[in-house]
């Protein structure tokens, strides 16, 4: 236990701090994913077949292609990427991505590719009357979407969605291959200087089931906040 | 982008992917019969073998896969009396130690998943069978067991696809899988995007057989 303590000698104050950025990623990358979602939702339920082929070629593919691929993909292929553009404008110098930034984004497109399919079905789910009802009342597209159909999707959606949010949280320990101090690469710097992997892994793994388990009781508080009055 | 290097690289790529099929494999029969087992042990009606039972699939199904291979094959190795026993034998290989992280993980989803399927068995079923007279094990084996075969299809599908992408961590434990060496090629050329695309293709293509073979097995359980 005395490798937990604070300070210079334990390992508490930097395994405390790793979790803070693994809480960090794992909401900025649920953030972006919803951004991305909110893109390709409407793709997915437009009635052009091109919208179609595009949002459904973004989910089949980002969910049949390993996490890590992808990461390795943004982490080596980004700042190529991000270089190729900007010598086209005329910048040649290096470019290098901070690792927070490259992880939260390829963790929030996995993310995103996840909740488009949530809100999709629970978009699919809404009764069909509710739709034809706003049509005949002649509501404005954004109020109907806002006061109608939001509250409704949110509800439906919510169960899901603490799924995705389980996947992503469990997805960000990927992060660690690109060097972002988060629990798995603190526990992998400990363990490498204490030459105690088992204690250090363990307690990773502690770590993420104390995460889980508190983000499932305030996704439960959410899940009863939105079904009130059914 | 490099088409000749992308072709160049797609044999070594194809011939990685004989071990993460390997792995796959391996590690979803031995999950199978873990998931098999644990939940039988779910639906007993004793609480301390439920709650063991709950604990397992609670603690695999909450950490991350990588944790998870990292306790077995770094931690493992660690405690000097394991390093004495026949089972050193099998946990010194980072093959064995990523077959046997893959095995529990997705033991722990399948026991979810088959658990689910036989609760939602109607028990109008298994009430025709006892007053048919037929014995017990005959209607777990003959009856409960195929209608959770089918009830629970769609879901071990998408659970096999996971796995599938869980395998390319075995990378992370020195193993060469397609991900292992798509990352050693890009090494040598510096070439990321290329290979790395190339890579994510084989794993579409497996992902895309994979869904289809459980369509066709879906088609052929229905009644």
């Amino acid at each position: 236990m005395d490798l937990l303590t604070f300070g210079k000698t334990g390992w508490g104050d930097e395994l405390f701090y790793a979790t803070l950025m693994t809480i960090a990623v794992s909401i900025t990358a649920m953030f972006i994913g919803f951004l991305f979602s909110a893109i390709f939702t409407p793709l997915k339920l437009s009635n052009n077949k091109f919208l179609n082929l595009i949002a459904n070629s973004y989910t089949t593919v980002i969910r049949g292609v390993p996490e890590l691929l992808v990461i390795y993909l943004f982490f080596f292929g980004g700042s190529g990427a991000i270089m190729y553009v900007a010598s086209v404008f005329g910048y040649n110098d290096y470019i290098e991505i901070n690792a927070f930034i490259t992880g939260s984004f390829a963790i929030g497109i996995i993310s995103g590719a996840y909740s488009t399919e949530v809100f999709r079905g629970a978009i699919q789910s809404i009764d069909k009357g509710q739709f034809e009802a706003c049509k005949v009342l002649g509501l404005k597209r954004y109020i109907y979407f806002l006061k109608v159909i939001m509250p409704q999707m949110l509800r439906l959606a919510i169960p899901n969605l603490s799924n995705v949010w389980q996947i992503t949280l469990k997805d960000t320990s990927l992060i660690s291959v690109t060097g972002l101090v988060e629990i798995m690469r603190q526990s992998y710097i400990a363990a490498g200087s204490t030459r105690d992997p088992l204690f250090f892994y363990s307690f990773a793994a502690v770590l993420y089931l104390m995460l889980t388990f508190l983000s499932m009781k305030l996704i439960n508080r959410l899940e009863i906040k939105y079904s009130r009055g059914l | 982008m490099d088409l000749s290097l992308m072709a160049l690289s797609l044999p070594k790529l194809l011939s990685a992917a004989i071990i993460t099929l390997k792995l796959l494999s391996i590690s979803l029969i031995i999950g199978l019969f873990i998931g098999l087992l644990f939940a039988i042990l779910r639906l007993s009606k004793n609480s301390i073998i439920n709650r063991f039972a709950y604990v397992y699939s609670y603690v695999f199904r909450g950490t991350p896969l990588l944790v998870q291979i990292f306790i077995i094959y770094y931690g493992l190795g660690q405690i000097e009396y394991f390093r004495t026993t026949f089972l050193w034998v099998v946990f010194k290989e980072p093959y064995w130690c990523a077959i046997i992280a893959f095995a529990l993980n997705t033991g722990a989803y399948t026991s979810e998943i088959l658990r689910s399927a036989f609760q939602t068995i109607k028990p109008g079923i298994i009430e025709a069978g006892k007053s048919l007279g037929i014995p017990n094990k005959i209607i777990f084996y003959k009856i409960q067991i195929p209608v959770a075969i089918r009830q629970s299809l769609p879901a071990y599908g998408n659970e096999i696809i996971l796995m599938m992408k869980g395998t390319s961590l075995a990378s992370t434990v020195t193993l060469m899988d397609i991900t292992g060496v798509a990352k050693h090629i890009v090494s040598t050329t510096y070439k990321p995007l290329e290979i790395f695309i190339t890579a994510g293709g084989i794993y579409l293509f497996m992902t895309f057989m994979i869904h289809n073979i459980i369509k066709i097995l879906e088609k052929r359980f229905s009644y």
